[in-house]
């Protein structure tokens, strides 16, 4: 995906020297990928003009001199970004600050995009709510609690030292972690406390909660727009669409903006491409109707159909003989039986997270494994308890018939069983519309996409807009196979009530 | 025909069949007679091959029955349990040819076959076509008669054949099955615990309790040369239906 978009700048940008175009940049990393994704289709869609993404250039040095000679037009940069690294300020500017000192370099900052990416102290939900921890300031009253601090956040000035005195705090300094680990040590409750940046996708994740920085210790980074001076003369339409992102985001749309492309594996054109949607859905009125119905819900319904449908069909093509195995070999029977049970009752996403790196990969596959483990049981359970349910009598008057074990199960005991495996099938069909609902927390699409998002964004129209419709979806597959159970039912086994059906 | 030599069965730690061996003329009608959990079911079911014994050996002519052989022998008898074991997912005439058609038989050959059998049972052919539910029980009972008769078998195995009928659709169906098994001339084998069954269908009676034989002969031995009390005991017990209402089936 990065080769391809680069491959496409690199193409315009080669004989797109005309005026009209708007070069983006950006810098190598999510939030900046996704912002420089954002600007350049914000700037499409405003019509006349080409706009084109040079994406993750490097890191601020790179960028800037980028920006100076004229290669890109603009990027997304951070306050204090500027103020420290580009200017070298010794004092804090505020936004007309950096703008006077920008002046004769040709360059403006502008259009406040609305969060704040700085350091920050994160702290797990349950224990801030349990204790009352609203702000670091809080955190001096609580000098048990534990601290996970990164290496790099103990040795910064402006890091641990600094606000251990700014705030007075009486805990000693930990040993330093490093930062992966620390979030993994805060999910196993190990420790209370970690940094982070306040737009870290992990936040979400791990559902912590932001300390307020109450006396401003933490310097500011607040997301603008870094261009050159002239482009809003040079390009008026492409300048107007962009003052639109102004205040378009806050800390934690960020944050699930980050998590879509980083937990989820959306590329950063769908995450923008999603986040401009959300804005035109809301720009529409916002309901519930028209998030339901936004351009996404066929392709939504589509991959929700295929997650379900491909796993279902492979579960059934494996799972009716490994019944049938379990009915025939009775040493077979209680391996087979307990290791479908056992798969099961393992939790969904400790399911995906054990398959992706067995996939190597996230997405559609490992989801579609996980639906066909899921899928297993029930047609595994119901192949074998129908065929075990026959009546003792028919069973050996079919053996009595002098008609061999393959004759025997392909005539008589499968097509005796056949409600029985289609209730299991349909069990499972349900089962998986719900289900698949999760495979969007690793990428894999449906309407778990817009739940997951709702999630995030804790925006309950949005995410009733994936629930609705994959209850739905359940309704209908559950009405589907009813009508398939009438019409595949052998005639003679209508409305015959005796036959033992187990759902 | 079929020779029963010190076949030996334990079924579980309360039920065994004890040695016993036994053997049945060509063309004749046996009953095997007793009351439930004596054995006759066990012993059927030997025959059959469905369950093979834990010592002894069952033969047909010279034939042993072995797990290699039974399904061929299956092919030469026919068998008929109390309920019928008609699928209720075929239609009646293909329940009747199964066998027939898993032997690959040509259609008008079945078809004929199927037409005569009609006629044997006194069963109308319209009713070939429609699914079992949709029979009485009587007409049931007559279908599983013709799909064991369908390859013309040797010997005919009936376990209860009329059991689960009412006694006036039994009493019908009684004089049917004598006459056919007349005309026929099989070897028959049959299981009832009705003395007054027996004794119309059986030159030869057998009872059975607690896994072995009590006796074998005709009624007329049973009732003027028991060999045990329990035989005149059992006679009794079953000629007094009045007595013991509910038990008149």
């Amino acid at each position: 995906m990065k080769a391809l978009l680069a491959a496409i700048a690199l193409l315009f940008c080669g004989g797109a020297f005309a005026a009209e175009t708007l070069t983006v940049g950006s810098k190598r990393f999510t939030e900046s990928y996704i912002l420089g994704e954002i600007i350049t289709l914000s700037a499409q869609r405003a019509g006349d003009e080409q706009a084109v993404h040079r994406p993750g250039l490097g890191n601020t040095g790179i960028v800037y001199a980028a920006l100076r000679n004229g290669e890109i037009d603009i990027y997304p940069e951070y306050t204090g970004t500027i103020e420290r690294e580009i200017l070298k300020s010794a004092q804090p500017l505020d936004l007309d600050g950096l703008n006077r000192a920008l002046q004769p370099l040709g360059l403006s900052a502008g259009i406040p995009l609305g969060f704040n990416n700085t350091y920050a102290l994160a702290m797990r939900e349950d224990r801030a709510q349990a204790l009352g921890v609203r702000t670091v300031s809080d955190l001096a009253a609580h000098p048990d609690i534990v601290l996970g601090l990164s290496q790099e956040f103990i040795g910064r000035a402006d890091g641990w030292s600094g606000l251990k005195k700014a705030y007075a705090l009486p805990h000693a300094t930990p040993r330093g972690l490093d930062h992966g680990l620390a979030y993994e040590a805060i999910a196993a409750s190990q420790v209370d406390v970690v940094d982070a940046y306040t737009t870290d996708a992990k936040i979400g994740r791990y559902n912590l909660r932001v300390l307020k920085d109450d006396k401003n210790f933490f310097p500011v980074y607040d997301a603008v727009l870094l261009y050159r001076a002239d482009l809003p003369q040079r390009l008026p339409r492409t300048w107007a669409a962009l003052s639109s992102l102004r205040g378009a985001f806050d800390e934690r749309r960020m944050i699930a903006l980050n998590a879509q492309a980083e937990l989820n594996g959306r590329s950063f054109n769908e995450v923008a491409k999603q986040f401009l949607g959300d804005r035109q859905a809301n720009a529409q009125g916002g309901g519930f109707l028209a998030r339901l119905f936004a351009p996404d819900f066929w392709r939504l319904a589509f991959e929700h159909v295929m997650l379900v449908a491909v796993s279902l069909f492979v579960a059934a093509a494996i799972g009716i003989p490994l019944g049938i195995l379990a009915y025939r070999v009775p040493g077979a029977r209680q391996w087979v039986l307990s290791v479908v049970g056992v798969i099961q009752t393992v939790p969904s996403l400790a399911l995906f997270a054990f398959l992706i790196p067995l996939f190597g990969k996230i997405g559609t596959v490992p989801a579609l494994a996980a639906l066909f483990l899921y899928a297993l049981l029930p047609i595994v359970r119901n192949t074998y308890s129908g065929l075990a349910d026959i009546a003792p009598g028919l069973r050996e008057s079919a053996i009595a018939l002098g008609l061999p074990p393959g004759y025997r199960l392909r005539v008589i005991e499968l097509p005796l069983a056949s409600r029985a495996i289609l209730a299991g099938v349909k069990t499972s069909a349900v089962i998986n519309v719900g289900t698949a609902t999760i495979a969007a927390f690793i990428g894999a699409g449906g309407f778990g996409e817009r739940i997951a998002q709702g999630l995030a964004l804790n925006d309950n129209a949005t995410l009733l807009a994936g629930a609705v419709p994959a209850a739905a979806l359940a309704l209908l597959v559950h009405g589907a196979f009813e009508l398939l159970d009438r019409g595949l039912m052998p005639a003679g086994l209508r409305e015959a009530q005796s036959q033992p059906v187990s759902i | 025909m079929i020779r029963l030599e010190n076949v030996a069965k334990t079924l579980s730690p309360r039920f065994a069949l004890a040695p016993l061996s036994l053997d049945f003329e060509n063309g004749s009608t046996s009953v095997l007679i007793g009351p439930s959990g004596c054995g006759k079911s066990t012993l059927l079911r030997l025959i059959a091959g469905l369950i093979a014994p834990d010592s002894g050996s069952v033969k047909f002519g010279e034939e042993v029955l072995q797990p290699e052989n039974a399904q061929a022998l299956r092919l030469r008898m026919g068998y008929v349990i109390q309920e019928g074991g008609l699928f209720p997912h075929l239609s009646v005439g293909a329940n009747v040819a199964l066998a027939a058609r898993f032997l690959k038989r040509p259609e008008a050959e079945i078809r004929k076959r199927l037409d005569e059998l009609c006629d044997l049972v006194a069963l109308s052919s319209p009713l070939l076509a429609r699914y079992p539910r949709e029979l009485s029980g009587g007409q049931r009972q007559r279908v599983a008669l013709m799909r064991a008769l369908m390859l013309d078998p040797a010997l005919l195995l009936l376990d209860e054949p009329l059991g689960a009928l009412d006694p006036i659709t039994r009493r019908a169906l009684q004089g049917d099955l004598k006459n056919i098994f007349a005309r026929l001339g099989k070897t028959v084998i049959m299981i009832t615990h009705d003395m007054g069954e027996a004794a119309h269908f059986a030159g030869e009676l057998i009872l059975m309790r607690d896994g072995r034989i009590v006796q074998r002969g005709t009624l007329d031995d049973l009732l003027k040369r028991p060999a045990d009390p329990y035989v005149t005991e059992f006679i009794l017990a079953q000629r007094s239906p009045l007595k013991r209402p509910g038990s008149a089936a």
